[in-house]
């Protein structure tokens, strides 16, 4: 039995005295594709930074391909695990190949610095992720999809099993959100890499992830494919809204609708390296 | 041929030597060849001249070069117990203000940071000034009462805003400690300018501090301060790669492997042991730690492994040139030679480059 790429079991968190997981229980395959949705507050960057080591558990066990997160070193988690970063404002004017180098940080001899390898997975992740047009810009100059891309080829470059990613749509218009979510498809399913995305958009998350995790209250309150994790109960139960409200945008799950030409599929192909990118 | 074919080519292309076009290996060698003229020329050049070639004569033969003397007793006394540990005094603050500068500005990540962001320059102007009140004197190793108490109040100083200024959790950025360093350097001017209404006669003294000199250097507070600047900024240059790992933020810099706030103790502690060596020795130097990173980002981008080594040497360059001006134009501070200097320069360069680099 291969190990599980991360797993959370019986996992606790309080801040204070405020309790933000109550008994948490996660498991995600090699491979796989997981969606976290749930309302805001309920707990799910706080999931994804107990996954990373960064915030340590009042109870429970956090593994990263089988071995405790807390006896893994900071660059042993950052080898298994790749989060994309949030968007920061870079202090200094930076290229984004220099962003995408910071993916191989934790691969790097700490004194003799980046080998021809790194250089190697830099270019690969650049190619890959279809930014080669961009890299020699200063990121800040960027658009923010754009540079959601290159936030995504940092997190490719690091080379981990699983990537992480904290609502990686948020406050990209529609066309960038597909391409994001057609990018973490088409990595998951071409290169194997373990996809978790903290997502708000239910309509995407139906559409793009196979498996949605319903966080509420600290609470995973659901755990499958969205027809089950989505359930119009279940929307009323957890988000207090009348579910024919996400029924309606949920038309845009169809995929009938995203095939239609010159629809919502229009993302250009410098933005995907889709399968139809190479 | 597809975007994506010809962006692999380009890769291609690239692969197997530095990203760079200039590399920062000839850069640095480059920089250590002009830091050698400048020294030459900086140790020639003076009230009396030595002919370069006696100077450089003179620097062979003292580090034991069989070479004959063909210069007077009184220009090797000059060169090498007057103008030579002034040089080097120069070259170690400007390199160690320049690595200090650059580490806080890549902890702070913010730009306009400086070696004297964290309270260090209130609180050894404080020190010194005092020192300069106390009619007590005495002389260890040539350091007086106001290089000593210069250098502990650089530190105590940025300990305080360390402890005040500290807090929201590991991953918070440090502007808490920006501005806990402001306020409490505030405090210390109010202080400062006490001390200085109360100074009396010695006024002069404590200005001359603020606005920087190396005219006080010798071989024994050179052999206080070089040590630990030097083995401060070797301790920093090895953890560049923290330096790089905040450039996208605290919390991003913890999923790439950095083991945030160990580091960052480490590091705001090294920068400060630094700084207060430095000021101890060469009193205020101002503009070098702003400005010496910013011009070296300028050319070789924002990778700290480039940047503080590259930073160091023409942190160096600059100093000595600075205090050279300085002498020429009979001993005024070098700090007024640096700001007046260095201000206008910065201004022009980023005027020049506004598209490619915006503070």
């Amino acid at each position: 039995m291969t190990p599980l790429i991360a797993e959370l079991a019986g996992v606790t968190v309080a801040y204070r005295e405020r309790l933000v997981l109550r008994g948490v229980d996660l498991a995600i395959a090699p491979g796989e594709r997981v969606a976290l949705v749930g309302p805001n507050g309920a707990g799910k960057s706080t999931l994804l930074r107990v996954l990373a080591g960064l915030v340590v558990p009042r109870e429970g066990s956090v593994t990263l391909g089988g071995d405790p997160v807390a006896g893994l070193g900071r660059s042993a988690i950052a080898r298994r695990l790749a989060a994309v970063p949030g968007q920061a404002a870079l202090p200094f004017a930076t290229r984004v190949e220099e962003v995408v180098a910071l993916g191989r940080l934790p691969h790097e001899d700490p004194f003799r610095g980046p080998r021809p390898a790194d250089r190697a997975a830099v270019d690969a992740a650049i190619e890959r992720v279809g930014i080669g047009s961009l890299r020699g810009r200063d990121a800040r100059e960027l658009s923010l999809g754009e540079r959601q891309l290159v936030l995504i080829a940092l997190a490719v470059a690091q080379a981990a099993p699983l990537l992480v990613l904290d609502e990686p749509t948020v406050h990209l218009d529609l066309r960038h959100q597909v391409a994001v979510m057609e990018l973490l498809a088409d990595l998951n399913r071409r290169d194997g890499v373990a996809v978790l995305a903290v997502l708000h958009d239910l309509a995407l998350a139906a559409h793009f992830f196979p498996r949605l995790a319903l966080l509420d209250g600290g609470r995973i309150v659901a755990d499958g494919p969205p027809a089950h994790a989505l359930a119009p109960e279940r929307i009323r139960a957890t988000f207090g809204v009348d579910p024919a409200i996400f029924a309606g945008s949920a038309a845009f799950a169809e995929p009938a609708i995203l095939a239609g030409p010159g629809g919502v599929h229009a993302v250009p192909p410098e933005l995907t390296a889709g399968p139809g990118g190479r | 041929m597809s975007i994506g074919a010809r962006s692999l080519a380009l890769a291609r292309a690239r692969v197997g030597r530095p990203v760079r076009a200039p590399g920062a290996g000839m850069l640095a060698l480059a920089g250590l060849g002009v830091l050698a003229c400048v020294v030459v020329a900086a140790v020639a050049v003076g009230s009396v001249a030595v002919a370069p070639g006696d100077t450089v004569g003179i620097l062979l033969r003292a580090i034991g070069l069989p070479i004959g003397r063909t210069w007077s007793p009184a220009a090797e006394t000059i060169v090498l117990e007057l103008r030579l540990p002034r040089v080097l005094t120069a070259i170690v603050v400007g390199g160690g203000l320049a690595v200090a500068g650059a580490a806080f500005q890549g902890l702070l990540r913010n730009p306009l940071a400086d070696p004297y962001v964290l309270g260090t320059a209130s609180g050894a102007a404080l020190g010194a000034a005092i020192a300069v009140l106390i009619p007590f004197r005495a002389v260890f190793l040539d350091l007086g009462l106001l290089h000593v108490l210069s250098f502990a109040g650089a530190l105590v100083s940025v300990a305080v805003v360390y402890r005040l200024g500290r807090g929201g959790g590991p991953f918070a950025p440090l502007t808490g400690l920006l501005l806990t360093g402001y306020a409490v350097g505030s405090l210390l001017a109010a202080g400062l300018a006490m001390t200085m209404f109360l100074s009396g006669s010695n006024l002069r003294q404590i200005f001359a501090f603020l606005l920087g000199g190396l005219e006080g250097a010798s071989w024994l507070r050179l052999a206080f301060a070089a040590p630990l600047i030097a083995g401060g900024s070797l301790a920093i240059v090895a953890r560049a790669r923290v330096l790089n790992g905040l450039l996208l933020g605290e919390e991003a810099a913890a999923h790439l492997g950095v083991d945030v706030r160990r580091e960052r103790a480490v590091l705001l502690a090294l920068a400060s042991l630094v700084t207060a060596a430095a000021v101890a020795v060469a009193g205020l130097v101002g503009f070098i730690g702003l400005v010496a990173p910013h011009l070296v980002r300028l050319v070789v981008g924002p990778d700290a492994r480039r940047v503080l080594p590259l930073a160091a040497i023409l942190g160096a360059i600059l100093l000595v040139l600075a205090d050279l001006g300085a002498r020429l134009l009979g001993e005024i501070p070098v700090g007024v030679v640096t700001a007046v200097v260095g201000a206008p320069f910065f201004l022009a360069l980023l005027r020049g480059t506004r598209s490619a680099y915006e503070l």
